[in-house]
């Protein structure tokens, strides 16, 4: 188990240098810089700025800087003095001193907010939304294929996949206006836009009015939305897996063993059968990441996604390039989160 | 196709023996879902290559005197819209928001639709076939090395590799300088209708998948008697690979391929809803739902028929895919 371990770390040790290394070529192959207003700027002020913001240095040495501010927690004994030196952790220590870690560098079209800023104030949100939306597909998805697995070939087997079907087959970028529509527009039961919880959050996501309806009504909507389509894919998963472990040998022995039905079902077959959806977890983890892209800015959600789209559309690299890193970082720990999970779980996955 | 005679039977039967795609053809017509599935695409497919012979006005004409417009049987579905509907009986969906025709181009977003569906696929199949082929039939350290490669470039999130290169693509081959290389790629895309760099961008992430199934496939039919015996009558590495395995293996790629059609098709109207897809105006209905996002609250059909369509384009994919998945399932042989 633990030279699996240590290979997946190694893994996402890889995957994230080679991600952040091609994001940092892209960043800096393209044309523009940080610096380029419609007035231009004196050339003394440029340079400044540039050496500054370490600009002027060759390509590997900025690359070093940004990993180096990125990845390596500081403590020190000052306050941040300026944006560029404002980091997105920022922990009070005690005393003097204080941990910084993360610093994703400047913004190029916001002046008054920096990368880690804008990460700080709306990451918070899409983790919410993320989480909601990953807790409604299980709950929806699992006992829906369970029973259909469970009662096969009658009508709630019937049901349950024409709802997996209709969820798999309208994308997200499709599910959020119709829903939109339906519940903000028409009948009006649902606010179309906003979000109901604002900073600060305790442990960095849990909004203070987690507990009330001002905070789900704004919640339901896009969570439903982005959750459907991933309820129907978990549906349909454990439909399958359940209907193949219950023919298995070993369920036939647990019955002939004399235990009940019941301990049959949950102790071997359902446990048994959750695995293939849990490996399936890892890669559903990013595929909601993208989805809030989309229900963030269909539903006006001040998140992180929507954020992304609109320094897309503007060309914003710094932002564009943090908040990829970001979420890739994001990603792989999730994959090799479950992975590790995964072959906690099946055994037989340790000894490849 | 064989015919077989049973003896031992007191009426002598003939029954005729199948190969794989006719049984298979035999259980998909019976399938009512793909049936309606097959048809809807042949629709879709006819209404992309008439799109210009069907389509009332042109995709990018704007009339900006009926911005918005909206036809009058629209007000009785989306009630309400009537308070302060601009009437108008020209446009057979109503106009967006500059005032192009919606019902032109949701027909000319098959194109785009379609086009994907279609290449996404032949690049997995061609690249991801090749390349599984090559890597299971030369076991050993090529293969070894193939497939860590593989295995590097499948733990990187696609979809965020997909975002970066598009973002990368529109913005810094946009402006690049006549005479370089990214100014030459940007030409040949706008000959393509702005979607070469969509194609480059789902056919990198789309052959990792076939690639390994061909692969894990050909570890296990090298084995078998009949390459032996092929190798045994003289046939050369290529002829065994394309003339022995390639068919073999062909089935359960087919089927793989044609269930992520959908996935392919919901990762570009991602890319155009975020504004990484094709170039305005060409419309592909992501982008067409972008526009209608802003404007739910006034005019919910111009983001509502968008997602009509789309949806009803991965349902007629979705059920040809299952149905294909059901033919060609082995284990169902002979079963009716």
């Amino acid at each position: 188990m633990g030279r699996y371990i240590m290979r997946r770390l190694m893994w996402m040790l890889l995957v994230l240098f080679l991600i952040s290394l091609i994001t940092f070529a892209m960043e800096h192959a393209v044309p523009g810089g940080p610096f380029d207003r419609e007035k231009k700027l004196p050339a003394e002020i440029i340079a400044n700025l540039e050496e500054r913001y370490h600009l002027d240095e060759p390509y590997w040495k900025q690359y070093a800087l940004y990993l180096y501010d990125v990845l390596v927690p500081r403590i020190t004994r000052q306050k941040p003095t300026s944006m560029a030196e404002e980091t997105m952790i920022n922990v009070k220590l005690g005393g003097n001193y204080y941990l910084r870690w993360m610093n994703f560098g400047p913004s190029y079209t916001s002046r008054s907010r920096t990368v880690n800023d804008i990460i700080r104030e709306q990451l918070p949100v899409s983790i919410q939304l993320g989480l909601i939306s990953m807790l409604i597909a299980l709950v929806i998805g699992l006992p829906m294929g369970i029973l259909a697995a469970l009662k096969q070939n009658t009508i709630l087997d019937y049901l349950g996949m024409s709802v997996a079907i209709f969820g798999v087959s309208v994308p997200v970028v499709a599910m959020g206006p119709v829903l939109v529509w339906i519940f903000g527009v028409t009948l009006r039961w649902l606010p179309p836009t906003g979000w109901g919880a604002k900073p600060p959050y305790l442990l960095f996501f849990i909004p203070r009015g987690i507990f009330s309806w001002g905070f789900w009504r704004y919640a339901i909507m896009p969570a439903f939305a982005v959750g459907t389509g991933f309820s129907a894919i978990i549906a349909r998963l454990s439909r399958a897996s359940l209907l193949q472990v219950i023919h298995e040998d070993y369920i036939r022995t647990a019955r002939a063993k004399g235990l009940s039905e019941r301990v049959v079902m949950v102790r071997h077959a359902l446990r048994n059968s959750l695995i293939p959806v849990v490996t399936i977890l890892g890669p559903m983890f990013a595929a909601v990441l993208t989805g809030l892209f989309v229900v963030e800015s269909v539903f006006g959600i001040p998140g992180l996604g929507k954020y992304f789209i609109t320094s897309i559309t503007n060309r914003d690299y710094p932002v564009i390039m943090g908040t990829i890193l970001l979420y890739a970082i994001f990603v792989v720990i999730a994959n090799v989160v479950v992975d590790i999970t995964y072959a906690w779980l099946d055994p037989r996955i340790r000894y490849e | 196709m064989a015919v077989l005679e049973t003896a031992n039977s007191a009426v002598p039967v003939r029954r005729r023996t199948a190969g794989l795609w006719t049984d298979a053809l035999y259980r998909l017509t019976r399938n009512k879902a793909a049936i309606l599935g097959g048809t809807l695409v042949i629709l879709l497919v006819l209404m992309a290559i008439f799109a210009a012979q069907i389509s009332p006005y042109s995709y990018s004409e704007q009339d900006r005197n009926q911005t918005d417009a909206v036809p009058t049987w629209m007000t009785a579905l989306f009630p309400t819209i009537k308070p302060y509907a601009k009437l108008s009986g020209q446009f057979p969906l109503g106009a967006d928001y500059v005032g192009r025709d919606l019902l032109t181009r949701i027909i000319y977003g098959t194109q785009i639709s379609l086009s994907v569906a279609l290449v996404g696929p032949l690049i997995a199949l061609l690249v991801g076939t090749v390349y599984g082929l090559i890597s299971g039939f030369f076991a050993g350290r090529a293969d070894n090395l193939m497939m860590r490669f593989v295995d590097i470039m499948y733990a990187f999130p696609t979809m965020l590799l997909i975002i970066l290169m598009m973002a990368f693509f529109r913005t810094s081959f946009a402006e690049s300088e006549p005479g370089t290389f990214a100014y030459a790629m940007n030409a040949i895309d706008r000959r393509f209708g702005g979607m070469l760099f969509i194609f480059i961008g789902i056919g990198i992430t789309a052959w990792m998948g076939t690639a390994r199934l061909a692969r894990g496939q050909v570890l296990s039919l090298r084995e078998q008697e009949f390459t032996l015996a092929a190798r045994a009558m003289g046939a050369g590495n290529g002829r065994i690979i394309f003339r022995h395995l390639l068919p073999n293996v062909l089935g359960p790629l087919v089927i793989t391929v044609t269930l992520a059609i959908p996935g392919y098709i919901a990762t570009e109207a991602f890319l155009s809803f975020i504004g990484l897809g094709v170039n305005p105006p060409t419309p592909s209905w992501g982008s067409m739902i972008s526009d209608g996002a802003q404007a739910i609250r006034t005019y919910p059909h111009q983001a509502i028929l968008p997602a009509l369509a789309l949806s009803i384009t991965m349902f007629a994919f979705n059920f040809l895919g299952d149905g294909l998945r059901d033919a060609l399932d082995p284990r169902l042989r002979g079963v009716q």
